[in-house]
């Protein structure tokens, strides 16, 4: 367009003084990151060695370079090399995934259905998790899987409450977000009671401990074996999350405004449910439902480095896995030898410095 | 770039919101589109800017069916400022600005420097400069606004669409929106409340009635108390600016207004 360089009118002679507010600080650049991930790395470490039996760090990457490298250890030392190496770090490992991937699609999804309360369950995933768990336990369906029995169904669940929630949401002019908000709150409700006559017709507490499992989350099932697959779909997918963000930045501007952009909210959308069911489906599968995380990690992210997602999707998963590394490493020590379900801590640690951070910074989201 | 509007229908569940609405938006011209409220204003623009696909007719750009064109295809083109406000998170101004670059950019590349350069100017044209690093959601609503056309000027459009840009300006802002985009030579198709406004600074004026576009030509053609008694069901009396001669309204609340115009 023709370029006019002349402002269109000269400031007035009373021109407002400039705000007192200072600009804000913007945390997300590289140097964020590093210290992120060395953060990461050495609780990680910490993590690993501490529980009921105590291991120095030095020991502890001792053991882990034993298991990476198939080096030699003493034979005084297999029990202790055993618990690092084939309990404690799968778990934490796991638990570094499931953060990171929480986190991400927690504020993925928030953007998508342009709603503050979001999370990455908003869409009744965790609830059909636990039918799809409870019915593998209770009929033995699946049962050719063997011990991924119930995760697969856990992960067939949360896959099909998903879809089922989409499709029931769908109406003429496409998928509107609150609609779809509404239409998952309700179904969740729905998976809640199908869940409860299968628990209260089933005879024996089994059920009972499964859907504690399931909806309150945990790391206590970990092997290198439940590993694999989830880190592989929960990396690829904050790949995948992280080459969109742009768009998701369009997309919180409105549909009207993202269609002027050349944004095709519809499609993005229904590309990045698919998405962010995958990854929350796999994520359930092997850790149950853990709340919060996913609704206030990406809150506080925004708080400190702002909204753009190039960042929050960076620093959103790094800031999920220190958490709940941390979070694990609690529910395990706190009343060990008994574990305390994720969900408690997640909600006593994150809700108060959440409501702190949220007073202290002036944020804003979706209007005053 | 030519903007034409030819035959558009546009029916939502079963109500014709637009009917068989023909206009055209020479290049370089500022057409201004007035009516009552729930006439199709809206509507209508929303099929040049591609939120909404005409139930029938065509839109033209240049001689080319927008809807031909992808959605990117057409943003490179066709920039537009809604009444959706802003966002729901709390980007800054200058980040808000920058999203206008997106139907440029392929994937997350950041922006070059005639870009970056490009943003800067726009926001300097609409006076938010200095609100550059503020959050949107902490702006008075005026100067979120503003924030919304730097966003639409970064885009580099040949066409700019405006869905009632003076909402929640003031008068200097109002003014100063105006005579910037009858400067830029831009084409631009806009949606105005405000009757004397659009007098004084559209090229040429359609009047749009319950989806229909029942007059259109010059302000000082269709601006007539006839037509604004018609449409709007208020008397009206028309006098000539006395420095520009275009036509302005003056409205009374009483009924005994003597006609003049």
């Amino acid at each position: 367009m023709a370029r006019t360089t002349a402002r269109p009118h000269p400031p007035p002679a009373t021109a407002e003084p400039p705000p007192p507010r200072p600009a804000r600080r913007r945390v997300g650049g590289p140097w964020t990151v590093a210290a992120l991930c060395a953060v990461l790395a050495v609780s990680a470490v910490l993590a690993i060695g501490l529980g009921s039996a105590v291991i120095a760090p030095l020991d502890t990457l001792r053991y882990l370079w034993a298991g990476t490298s198939g080096g030699v250890i003493g034979a005084e030392e297999v029990t202790r090399y055993q618990i690092t190496w084939q309990l404690r770090t799968p778990r934490v490992l796991l638990a570094a995934v499931v953060g990171a991937g929480l986190g991400a699609v927690g504020a993925t999804v928030q953007a998508l259905v342009r709603n503050p309360l979001a999370d990455p369950f908003i869409l009744g995933v965790s609830s059909a998790a636990s039918v799809g768990a409870v019915s593998v336990g209770v009929w033995g369906v699946l049962g050719s899987l063997g011990v991924y029995a119930v995760s697969a169904g856990a992960f067939l669940g949360a896959l099909g409450g998903t879809v089922l929630v989409y499709l029931a949401s769908l109406s003429a002019g496409g998928v509107t977000p609150l609609r779809l908000v509404l239409t998952g709150v309700a179904l969740s409700f729905g998976f809640q009671a199908v869940m409860g006559v299968i628990v209260y017709f089933v005879p024996g507490n089994e059920a009972t401990s499964t859907v504690l499992f399931w909806t309150m989350g945990g790391f206590g099932a970990a092997t290198w074996g439940s590993l694999p697959l989830v880190a592989a779909v929960v990396v690829g997918g904050i790949a995948a999350l992280t080459s969109v963000s742009r768009r998701l930045d369009v997309i919180t501007l409105g549909d009207e405004t993202a269609a002027s952009l050349g944004v095709d909210t519809d499609r993005l959308r229904r590309g990045l449910f698919l998405l962010t069911a995958l990854m929350t489906g796999a994520m359930v599968a092997v850790s149950g439902a853990i709340g919060f995380v996913g609704l206030i990690v990406p809150h506080l992210v925004r708080i400190v480095a702002g909204a753009g997602h190039r960042r929050v999707l960076v620093v959103a998963p790094l800031v999920g896995a220190v958490f709940m590394v941390w979070v694990d490493l609690l529910a395990r020590v706190v009343a060990a030898p008994r574990e305390i379900p994720l969900g408690f801590i997640t909600a006593l640690v994150g809700v108060p410095v959440f409501v702190l951070l949220l007073r202290r910074r002036g944020y804003l989201f979706g209007g005053r | 770039m030519d903007l034409r509007m030819d035959g558009v229908s546009v029916t939502v569940d079963g109500t014709e919101l637009v009917r068989e609405l023909s206009l055209e938006v020479p290049g370089g011209r500022l057409v201004g589109l007035v009516g009552p409220n729930g006439s199709g204003k809206s509507t209508a623009l929303r099929c040049v800017y591609r939120a909404l696909r005409p139930s029938r007719g065509t839109v033209w750009l240049d001689g080319r069916d927008l809807s031909a064109l992808s959605l990117r295809e057409s943003a490179r083109s066709v920039a537009a400022l809604t009444q959706e406000g802003g966002s729901d998170l709390d980007f800054t101004a200058a980040e808000i600005v920058a999203l206008g670059r997106t139907p440029h950019q392929r994937g997350n590349r950041p922006l070059d420097a005639r870009e970056r350069e490009l943003c800067r100017s726009a926001m300097e044209r609409m006076d938010v400069a200095h609100l550059a690093d503020r959050g949107v959601l902490s702006l008075s609503g005026g100067e979120r606004q503003r924030v919304l056309l730097a966003r639409c000027l970064a885009q580099e459009p040949r066409v700019l669409v405006l869905d009632e840009p003076t909402n929640h300006l003031d008068v200097r802002h109002q003014v100063g929106l105006l005579s910037l985009v009858r400067r830029a030579g831009i084409t631009v198709l806009v949606v105005l409340h405000d009757l004397n406004l659009a007098a004084a600074a559209c090229d040429r004026v359609g009047v749009l009635s319950g989806g229909r576009l029942v007059a259109s030509g010059t302000p000082r053609d269709v601006l007539v108390p006839e037509l604004i008694e018609r449409v709007f069901g208020v008397a009206a009396t028309v006098v000539a600016h006395p420095r520009t001669g275009t036509p302005q309204l003056l409205y009374s609340l009483t009924d005994d207004t003597e006609k003049e115009g």
